[in-house]
């Protein structure tokens, strides 16, 4: 069991708030991924979870039973930091054994866990060694060890991948999505790389200045996106937001077109402007071209290598059923 | 940018840093000399330096007229007993500061500090009669107590710069393990602090081990330590300069040795923290 609820929490540093008051369901064994900006508040958020930083007011609920003054050690929750914060004195063991330690796990049971997860995670090889003498990618799977082998009713994760580089990266990322799969626990993940929330989530929380801007699947955010923000946020590379008159003959404030859905040719089309920068792929070609009187820039993904070059004028063509309007206030008119 | 060091300016260096050094140590080197001539000699104008008749003679004088074992003993338990003292006050003192700092915790440390700016003499009446009332004169309880006192700012000033170093992270990581507080200090902080407590106890055991001012004003027989050792030696009568040379060679050895043994410890603590 792990569902967790957050009812009308706020966090406060003296005057400034934030989060306003907030309101969520994480479901049993759901994927949920904090996504937003540096500064959102999605780390508090998750820290609150955690209970290492206390409520200004309102209700966390795991499981059903008020969480809010619990402190982190009883809540049931394991968590994995960004920086890993293994225990420097320890061995790989230790580290791993440290939870059970507390939990009073008989050593037997305690030996049988480090064995599973070290197994697993492989790194029965460096179980003697202290993180010191491990590489990052080894570091992260410690922390991920020591937080499997509680056997918690959620797991939080604090953007735990941005110490990585960029191949490390890919492949953590799908062994955390397995390793959801096979244990089928509660999951909060914050990051505020949208391509991670994209490919991990069940549930993607949209945050900015503490405030939810949307919650849902990343297939509904990404084909229906509520409001500006998240239009602009979700999705890589950004949609193309435009003013004026161009939306002003939708009806619309602003609309908004992904770079993957705009068509482009050489000679007839319904915009065009000139390229800037080509980007080529191999898989995609990346356009991004000024003088379209549209907005600044217009980013555009083509398919495959397409040969325009740095200078040349190219004809684009939206694809209509795939323009989203928004009002005035920013908010998806549908 | 690497400045290059030429030869002639490492000679320099050498040369003044050796002369620093062994201006330092100077007066030490003259006690440990004198210690091994007569009297007549220690006395001699213009000094003798190396050329005259070594002499054990003040070393056996010496320990014949005192218990050199008893001052000796009761510096170790004095010395000992308020550093580790000290350090068990300190350390959860330091935890709370460095890691629940709350708004005047800055205040807090500066004040303590402060009091190791107030001359001793200047509390010595007050604790004087303390002492009388509570039965602590000339009691080596009494002294690990007022050391310990002493010297606490000090310790919790320390302690709190290492542990400033840890990062709040792996504390964090310890309470969602399941640890409470009693854990989390004895099981995280603790041994991954282990440098700076060592450094923190040997300078604190120093600085305990040298006290003069308390431990000669609250001591008489009982509970003198070897200050109060080498203090017996300058008597009204006259000056014996060769045996109290020998008196403080024997009350400054075991400190020497011990200082001479963890320099590093030693320097490496005091630096801590100094370059990020």
């Amino acid at each position: 069991m792990g569902q967790i609820k957050l009812n009308q929490v706020t966090k406060a540093y003296g005057d400034v708030e934030v989060i306003p008051p907030l309101d969520l369901t994480i479901e049993d064994g759901e994927f949920t991924v904090f996504v937003g900006p540096s500064g959102c508040g999605k780390s508090t958020l998750l820290r609150m979870i955690a209970g290492l930083e206390d409520l200004t007011s309102g209700k966390v609920a795991i499981d059903g039973a008020d969480a809010t003054n619990t402190p982190p050690a009883k809540r049931g929750l394991a968590m994995v930091f960004q920086s890993y914060a293994l225990y420097p004195h320890m061995s790989v063991r230790k580290n791993i054994a440290f939870p059970m330690k507390m939990a009073g796990i008989d050593p037997e049971e305690q030996n049988r866990r480090i064995e599973a997860a070290a197994k697993a995670l492989n790194l029965t090889d460096y179980i003697d060694r202290r993180p010191g003498q491990l590489s990052g990618g080894q570091r992260q799977r410690v922390a991920i060890g020591r937080a499997i082998v509680r056997e918690p009713s959620a797991f939080l994760f604090d953007e735990p991948l941005s110490n990585l580089d960029a191949a490390l990266r890919v492949g953590m990322r799908l062994e955390i999505c397995e390793m959801h799969e096979r244990l089928k626990t509660t999951m909060i993940y914050v990051t505020h790389d949208q391509v991670e929330a994209m490919t991990m989530a069940d549930k993607i929380v949209v945050l900015q200045a503490g405030v939810i801007e949307q919650v849902g699947s990343p297939l509904e955010l990404y084909h229906s996106p509520r409001n500006v923000f998240v239009a602009g946020f979700i999705g890589s590379p950004k949609m193309n937001l435009i003013e004026g008159e161009e939306a002003a003959k939708l009806d619309a404030h602003t609309i908004g077109i992904r770079p993957e859905h705009i068509d482009v040719t050489a000679t007839d089309g319904i915009w065009q402007g000139k390229v800037a920068v080509a980007e080529h792929l191999g898989s995609d070609t990346f356009f991004h071209i000024h003088e379209t009187g549209l907005a600044e820039t217009i980013t555009v993904r083509a398919p495959g290598e397409v040969s325009f070059r740095h200078g040349d004028t190219i004809h684009l063509t939206p694809r209509h059923d795939q323009i989203h309007r928004f009002d005035a206030r920013g908010l998806r008119i549908e | 940018m690497a400045r290059a060091v030429t030869q002639n300016r490492k000679i320099i260096n050498t040369v003044a840093a050796w002369t620093v050094g062994l201006l330092i140590f100077f007066p030490i080197l003259w006690t440990i000399l004198t210690s091994f001539k007569t009297e007549a000699t220690a006395i001699a104008d213009p000094p003798v330096f190396l050329a005259f008749d070594w002499t054990l003679e003040n070393y056996s004088v010496v320990l014949e007229r005192s218990n050199y074992m008893r001052f000796l003993w009761n510096s170790v338990i004095i010395a000992g007993g308020s550093t580790i003292l000290g350090i068990i006050i300190a350390v959860p003192a330091a935890w709370s500061m460095a890691f629940v700092p709350g708004k005047r915790t800055k205040d807090i440390l500066l004040w303590m500090l402060s009091t190791k700016m107030l001359p001793a003499v200047g509390v010595l009446y007050p604790i004087y009669l303390i002492f009388i009332k509570m039965g602590l004169l000339d009691s080596r309880t009494g002294l690990v107590i007022v050391l310990m006192l002493m010297n606490l700012p000090i310790i919790v000033w320390m302690l709190y710069t290492y542990f400033r170093e840890i990062p709040g992270e792996i504390l964090e990581a310890a309470r969602m393990d399941g640890a409470g507080l009693k854990e989390e200090i004895l099981y995280v902080l603790t041994p991954m602090a282990i440098p700076g407590i060592a450094s923190t106890l040997l300078l604190n055991f120093i600085l305990a081990w040298n006290e003069a001012f308390w431990t000669l004003n609250l001591t008489a027989a009982k509970a003198a330590p070897l200050t109060a050792f080498i203090a017996s030696y300058s008597s009204p009568e006259g000056l014996f300069y060769a045996k109290l040379s020998a008196a403080s060679t024997m009350a400054i050895a075991p400190i020497l040795i011990l200082g001479w043994f963890s320099q590093k410890q030693l320097v490496s603590g005091l630096t801590f923290g100094a370059v990020k």
